[in-house]
């Protein structure tokens, strides 16, 4: 999947428009997980939906298996929305809640027409075993019976019975507390190789997005700040932005360094007008005359890279050139 | 009498002996609700003590009674259907026998209590200013001007730009970040000597989370206050909490140290807490472990241990008879646990339960998923 120069924009009114998401370019590789990060209100909800064309997106293309989906209308794009899926934040209220819970995962299938009766049958109980829920209680009781961790299971098992290629989850453990969350991420994880899924995982907690993410990709109102590995991320983060990310995680260790300095100031600016440049620059400690100017474009940090930057001054460039050449010394003694 | 003047009053009948340094001591506080299925026991004979300026953690997944406990604290229950037992001293003073009436003089003044939605805590319909001279005005009898002086000193050092404006603003035009600001300025209004902060950054981005628990404890160290800082994520005290407390099913269930807690854990309900935290400096696809289940109804508690329907290391004993909170060899550290972490009972215990294929050995271990389901499955029917 490829998304080209995405933009989506909301009227607000008084010929004010919402920038919520501008001019955002990522591929996606199949069956990786793609992490998307940023504080809340930075488009990364909105670059979700959009991707599956709910709303369309003002300009930009997504295209998915060669095909342009935001040219697709009707029945066109209606055939190809089994393909993808989404997982939503609060499992509960995405439930209905008069409804079995067999009935609800069946649904998908019963509205395409998939197979037989048996055959559907077969397909539900199969995914509840997969997701760790037995038949016998989905039949027979609604989603309120369940807690917020089974719910989500629910949701979970419902996005798979179409066996779709991409699942967007949209923040799918914010709501949820610690010890459900690592369930469901680790049953994430187990599902991404027993389906051969691909995942767009959008998340506030970089922690959360480091343990699920092959690649993540930093926003920060409408724009694109990173694109790196995870690894990459934590260790060498080249935007200040992510480097702010990073410091502000609480660490469960009571040794650790308070990294307070480094702890962002101020608030998201709004998106109703966002700054000039760099859309970063009013929070940044790195800011200069350049960044109120020219805007930064995302760039490989080195060469042929995949770690892409989107920042005048990134941190990874002065931190680069002298890290750089005692470590391939010591791989060279190493290697005698 | 004027009312004011009654209260004055009230005041000062309550003659304050408190011990050095001393400042809440809880001793076996128990809150039950009485609902239609029988009493819901949600705090289970806590006892704390806490010190002047120091900070108290209390960490648990939601329905620990942790809520509650600080609730229960502040005499903030429900009028009706509640049974609360045990003792509270306040600087010497008993505060379980007082009224409303009397507590309305602790209330802001000597301790207060910042909420973890923002967005509802204020009134919406009365200026920022007014909200925040409001106690100001009736705690400490000041005049209008005087009041005015000290919310405007009390927006800047929260950290709230254009404070002068702001103070003619109503919530709905801030962020939530500047709201909880907001109200933690209400609640440093009358200089407190203890502070509840419930889940004060739940609602909140990482980043305005940072700035808020700085916030919080900057404040602290200014005023020499004590603080209880409520919170599901051991992560956000393990570096600003002097002490922290691990409830759970409405128990405390560890409680020891920071340092020490971190350290030597002993109980396996906490090690699964910590486990279960995806950590930044671990490799990314690195299986978390998991605690299948979810916390006991509290109307029903298993019989024996709390935790043992879900703990990987329960072995026969955890599910009949309850383990007492017993002291470490690390002074003030308690546990209560039969078969602890880091000692070779639990390490056997854990060995027997793994090679026995028990599920919740198998979910905490190898995080697999679906056997926590299936614990929960167990554990709720």
């Amino acid at each position: 999947m490829r998304v080209e120069d995405l933009v989506v924009e909301f009227p607000a009114g008084r010929r004010m428009k919402v920038y919520a998401v501008s001019g955002i370019s990522l591929d996606v590789k199949e069956g990786e997980t793609l992490g998307l990060v940023g504080e809340s209100g930075c488009g990364k909800s909105t670059t979700g939906r959009a991707i599956m064309q709910l709303p369309r997106p003002t300009s930009g293309r997504v295209l998915f298996d060669g095909r342009d989906l935001t040219k697709l209308k009707g029945n066109e794009l209606r055939d190809m929305r089994p393909q993808l899926q989404l997982i939503f934040q609060d499992p509960i209220s995405s439930l209905n809640p008069r409804r079995k819970v067999v009935d609800l995962v069946r649904e998908p299938l019963d509205v395409w027409k998939r197979g037989t009766d048996k055959e559907r049958e077969a397909v539900v109980a199969e995914v509840l075993e997969a997701v760790g829920l037995d038949m016998d209680s989905a039949r027979t009781k609604q989603p309120h019976q369940f807690s917020g961790g089974q719910c989500q299971r629910i949701c979970i098992a419902r996005s798979l019975v179409l066996e779709p290629k991409v699942i967007i989850c949209d923040e799918p453990v914010s709501a949820l507390d610690v010890s459900v969350q690592a369930q469901i991420l680790n049953l994430l994880e187990d599902m991404k190789q027993r389906y051969g899924l691909t995942l767009v995982f959008i998340a506030h907690d970089l922690a959360v997005v480091k343990n699920v993410s092959d690649r993540i990709a930093v926003m920060y109102l409408g724009k694109l700040c990173e694109v790196a590995g995870p690894d990459d991320l934590y260790t060498r983060p080249a935007h200040p932005y992510t480097a702010a990310l990073l410091s502000a995680i609480p660490v469960p260790d009571p040794s650790a360094t308070m990294k307070t300095p480094a702890s962002l100031q101020g608030e998201l600016p709004s998106p109703l007008a966002p700054p000039s440049g760099c859309r970063f620059r009013t929070r940044c400690p790195r800011a200069e005359d350049r960044c109120a100017q020219e805007e930064p474009q995302l760039r490989p940090v080195l060469a042929g890279s995949d770690h892409y930057v989107a920042c005048h001054f990134p941190l990874i460039e002065a931190a680069e050139a002298p890290v750089a050449a005692p470590e391939a010394t010591d791989v060279s003694i190493n290697g005698h | 009498m004027s009312p004011l003047r009654q209260r004055k009053e009230v005041r000062r009948t309550i003659s304050a002996k408190p011990e050095a340094g001393r400042l809440l001591e809880v001793t076996d506080l128990s809150t039950a609700f009485k609902t239609p299925r029988g009493l819901a026991q949600a705090v289970n004979s806590v006892s704390i003590v806490l010190d002047r300026g120091k900070t108290l953690g209390i960490v648990g997944e939601s329905g620990s009674g942790k809520s509650v406990f600080s609730r229960s604290v502040m005499g903030l229950l429900p009028k009706h259907n509640v049974v609360r037992e045990g003792s509270i001293r306040f600087e010497g003073q008993e505060l379980t026998s007082l009224s409303n009436s009397a507590m309305r003089t602790y209330w802001g003044k000597e301790m207060a209590m910042v909420f973890q939605d923002p967005m509802t805590s204020l009134n919406p319909v009365v200026k920022i200013g007014r909200q925040i001279t409001e106690s100001l005005r009736y705690h400490l009898d000041m005049d209008k001007k005087q009041a005015d002086e000290i919310a405007l000193t009390l927006m800047k050092s929260v950290g709230i730009p254009e404070a002068e404006r702001r103070l003619e603003e109503y919530p709905h035009q801030m962020s939530g970040g500047m709201r909880q600001r907001i109200v933690i300025a209400i609640a440093l209004a009358c200089g407190p000597k203890l502070l509840f902060a419930d889940e004060p950054t739940t609602a909140l981005d990482v980043t305005v989370q940072a700035q808020i628990l700085n916030l919080l404890q900057q404040q602290q160290r200014e005023r020499d206050m004590a603080m209880v800082l409520v919170t599901h994520d051991l992560g956000v005290v393990a570096g600003r909490a002097d002490e922290i407390a691990v409830m759970y099913a409405g128990q405390i269930v560890e409680r020891a140290p920071t340092r020490t807690l971190f350290a030597q854990m002993r109980m396996p309900y906490t090690e699964g807490l910590l486990k279960s935290i995806p950590k930044l400096e671990q490799p990314s696809h690195s299986r978390l472990q998991i605690i299948g289940g979810r916390p006991p109804d509290l109307v029903s508690p298993p019989p024996g241990c709390k935790f043992a329907p879900r703990c990987p290391y329960a072995q026969e004993r955890c599910h009949v008879e309850e383990p007492p909170l017993v002291e470490a060899d690390t002074p003030g550290h308690y546990y209560k646990c039969w078969y602890p972490v880091g000692t070779a009972e639990g390490k056997e215990a854990l060995e027997k339960n793994l090679s026995a294929g028990i599920a919740q050995a198998v979910a905490a271990v190898g995080g697999d998923s679906v056997a926590a389901a299936k614990v929960e499955q167990e554990v709720n029917a």
